[in-house]
């Protein structure tokens, strides 16, 4: 009977679009601390069941579930916190510069700040961070210095890139945050070499490499898969399931038919499925793969489930797309408010911290983008004029000197 | 006749075409129900239903290969790739299959596909956002590269793209998406409206693939051209007050060679211009044809007016790009060198 049906071509799409109320059931959501945790050193084959789970620590008191919950000490806590609400602080200044135009571009990672700012605190000096450009949270965790963002934004005489990049498109090999480009899915190699190369040299070193759910489905990811798989590679390779792509819901990455983590049983590797919004989830499940990775164990791969609340980038219009009432209706929450509640509940934190911790970052954001505004925003000041032949090479060729001579003159 | 500026004459000529030939489907990131980031397929799905233009999975690579199976079905895709910056990682299927698919079965299957990508700088797109990628494609055996510089030329070079039996990289500049951009970015925007190639039929109409046009002509040099810099050299002929004749390619293969070299052995003089770096660029191997073809006509040094040899920078942005003050200085060179 099925043979005679004719064939149609199935085109996936999202659960709502604008005018439509958000319908999030897909995500399969489960109660915080019912997904089982086993040891890091257990086998990949004795753990096929946990992408199908959702590791969650944060239930809706605040209180901390389960057999994942960590041992995190306050003051780490605390860091946390401040690192995500600087970072939401800086997201909403520059995306309000450009919009007065004295930058050219921007793209928020608000509502995925946890993802960041936890790995970030879990990771060593010496190893490294492959980030995308929604990941500036792994920086301010760091303590990163606030006006070399800034100057990198403006492209002005001060930025350490020397007015090369896009603003967000970093690179901070002293903070362990390898080199950012447009080009989706093409450091995720790159951190399954580095990786390789740390187990080569005989170190301690791991790799965090991080893409959008959307680049699941660049060819590079599969391949970085393989050679991740093939050789062990001490590397946490982690997807941000933000649910959107721009305009493209998570199904046109397959994400209808399986979840991200579930990638991982096909090549053997360990697949986690993780509340993106919940720090302490976080937190746990990178200091487990970064535990298996140092102990020679091999990848492991991460889905966190998040959402991407702000646009795509100050290009983008998600209205044109997505219900406007998507962002609040994501049932996860919000992981500046969670982390919140628990630190309250817990006793370590109050509200009246809290209050005084966003003026704090506010007041740091604007002081900082004062100063980069004095260096000069976008085209005010630059780089000297030379300097763009630099870099090409290590030395300059004929072609970049004889026209380095035309240019200046 | 309706005014249009470039991307609604692309967003006419998909519409045309999807109403025309029913194999003909359009697929890329995000084209589907938003319309494409450019917009060029605004309204498309809603107008003719998902399976007409539809949203790929973001894999540049996949997005070609898939369109060559169909396209060797018998289908006729028109694919979008979101920045010509990111069609490398399809370039093995453009080079190794779309470009051989005909030769190597010996006409058993052909590809007869589309891919319409943006490229070129002047949006403050930095190193992932501004490559001007056009001489890879040309020196590919058995790859059509078009490049259209009006909404007139766009719409009637990417219906002959589409009535194509083999596959054509359609490169679209950017920067001319909105208006006739000269290469002044300090002067305000200007539209399309203004502009006599903004009159674009609203039906079907295509123009041959390998007629360039003279859009100005003149007695002292020779000017080849494409895509953004078409409006650059006009500007810098205007400035300079040479009188230049101005050709735009319209396409890079097939090339116009005969309309080129009329033009040449005509001025005794010639200037290339291109927003790609200099070195085996495009206009490299023009050069090497115009003195092939030329040589015993030629007045002068033919010169080259292009990118510097670096990634396209962001602060350098209009550093970098080959402006009008960069192609009339070599305008003056050419006509007052003396052999
Ligand atoms: C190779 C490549 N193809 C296409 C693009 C254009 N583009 C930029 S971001 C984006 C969506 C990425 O979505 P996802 O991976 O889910 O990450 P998110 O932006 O949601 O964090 C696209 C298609 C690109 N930058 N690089």
């Amino acid at each position: 009977m099925l043979r005679n049906a004719r064939l149609s071509l199935h085109i996936p799409e999202p659960s709502a679009r604008p005018g439509d109320r958000p319908d999030f059931r897909h995500l399969a959501l489960r109660p915080a601390g019912e997904t089982r945790r086993p040891e890091p050193e257990s086998p990949a084959a004795e753990m096929r069941d946990l992408p199908y789970e959702l590791v969650r620590v944060l239930d809706d008191q605040g209180q901390a579930q389960g057999p994942w919950a960590p041992l995190i000490p306050s003051e780490t806590l605390r860091r946390g916190l401040a690192a995500m609400v600087l970072t939401r602080a800086f997201d909403d200044r520059i995306f309000r510069l450009q919009r007065q135009g004295k930058t050219s571009f921007y793209m928020r990672s608000t509502g995925e700040e946890a993802l960041s700012v936890a790995p970030s605190l879990v990771l060593d000096t010496g190893d490294m961070c492959f980030p995308t450009y929604r990941n500036v949270g792994f920086l301010m965790a760091r303590d990163y210095p606030l006006l070399d963002l800034v100057n990198q934004i403006f492209s002005n005489a001060r930025d350490p890139l020397k007015g090369r990049q896009m603003p967000v498109l970093y690179s901070a090999r002293d903070y362990g945050f390898y080199s950012v480009s447009g080009n989706l899915g093409s450091r995720i190699g790159h951190a399954v070499g580095w990786a390789m190369a740390s187990a080569w040299s005989g170190d301690d070193k791991i790799a965090l490499a991080y893409i959008g759910e959307g680049t699941v489905a660049e060819g590079a990811v599969h391949e970085a898969l393989t050679f991740a798989t093939v050789y062990h590679a001490p590397v946490i390779l982690a997807i941000s399931n933000n649910q959107w792509a721009i305009s493209s819901f998570h199904g046109l990455a397959g994400g209808n038919e399986t979840t991200f983590a579930a990638r991982a049983l096909a090549y053997g590797l360990p697949g986690l499925r993780v509340d993106g919004n919940d720090f302490l989830a976080v937190h746990a499940a990178v200091a487990w793969a970064a535990e298996r990775a140092r102990s020679n164990l091999g990848a492991t791969l991460i889905e966190f489930v998040t959402y991407r609340t702000s646009g795509h980038s100050t290009s983008d219009d998600p209205a044109r797309y997505r219900p406007d009432e998507e962002p609040a209706a994501f049932p996860l929450g919000d992981p500046v408010e969670r982390l919140k509640t628990h630190m309250i509940a817990a006793g370590h934190w109050s509200e009246a911290d809290h209050d005084a911790l966003v003026r704090d970052c506010d007041e740091r954001v604007r002081a900082t983008v004062k100063e980069g505004e004095a260096v000069g925003t976008l085209g005010v000041t630059k780089p000297p004029l030379g300097s763009m032949f630099e870099d090409v090479f290590k030395t300059p060729d004929w072609r970049q000197i004889r026209q380095r001579r035309e240019v200046e003159g | 006749m309706p005014r249009m500026n470039m991307i609604q004459a692309i967003n006419s000529a998909l519409d045309v075409m999807l109403s025309r030939d029913p194999k003909m489907l359009i697929f890329g990131e995000d084209v589907g129900y938003f319309g494409g980031v450019f917009r060029a397929t605004d309204g498309l799905a809603a107008k003719y239903g998902a399976k007409r233009c539809f949203d790929a999975p973001i894999s540049e690579g996949g997005i070609i290969a898939t369109a060559i199976g169909m396209g060797a079905y018998g289908l006729r895709p028109v694919v979008e790739i979101q920045f010509a910056d990111y069609i490398l990682p399809a370039y093995d299927q453009l080079v190794s299959e779309a470009a051989r698919l005909r030769y190597r079965s010996a006409g058993d299957f052909w590809a007869p596909i589309t891919v319409r990508t943006p490229y070129g700088g002047g949006i403050f797109g930095g190193q992932t956002h501004s490559s001007s990628p056009e001489a890879i494609f040309a020196h590919v055996t058995g790859l059509k590269t078009v490049i259209p510089s009006t909404p007139y030329d766009a719409k009637g070079l990417l219906i002959a793209a589409i009535e194509e039996d083999d596959p054509v990289i359609f490169l679209e500049p950017k920067r001319l998406y909105q208006g006739p951009f000269d290469g002044h970015p300090e002067r305000p925007v200007e539209p399309w409206s203004n502009h006599p190639a903004s009159e674009v039929p609203e039906g079907h109409y295509a123009i041959p693939l390998g007629t360039a046009n003279v859009v100005r002509a003149g007695r002292a040099v020779t000017v080849l051209a494409y895509g953004t810099m078409v409006h650059v050299a006009q500007a810098a002929a205007a400035e300079t007050g040479i009188d230049a004749e101005v050709i735009d390619l319209r396409t890079l293969v097939p090339l116009d060679i005969d309309t080129v070299t009329a033009s040449v052995k005509k001025t005794g003089r010639c200037v290339i211009v291109h927003e790609a770096s200099r070195f085996g660029g495009y206009g490299a191997e023009l050069s090497a044809l115009v003195q092939e073809e030329c040589f015993y006509h030629l007045q002068a040094p033919i010169e080259r007016v292009t990118g510097w040899d670096t990634p396209y920078p962001h602060a350098f942005e209009w550093d970098y790009f080959p402006g009008p003050a960069r192609v009339g200085k070599a305008l003056r060179r050419c006509v007052e060198a003396e052999t």
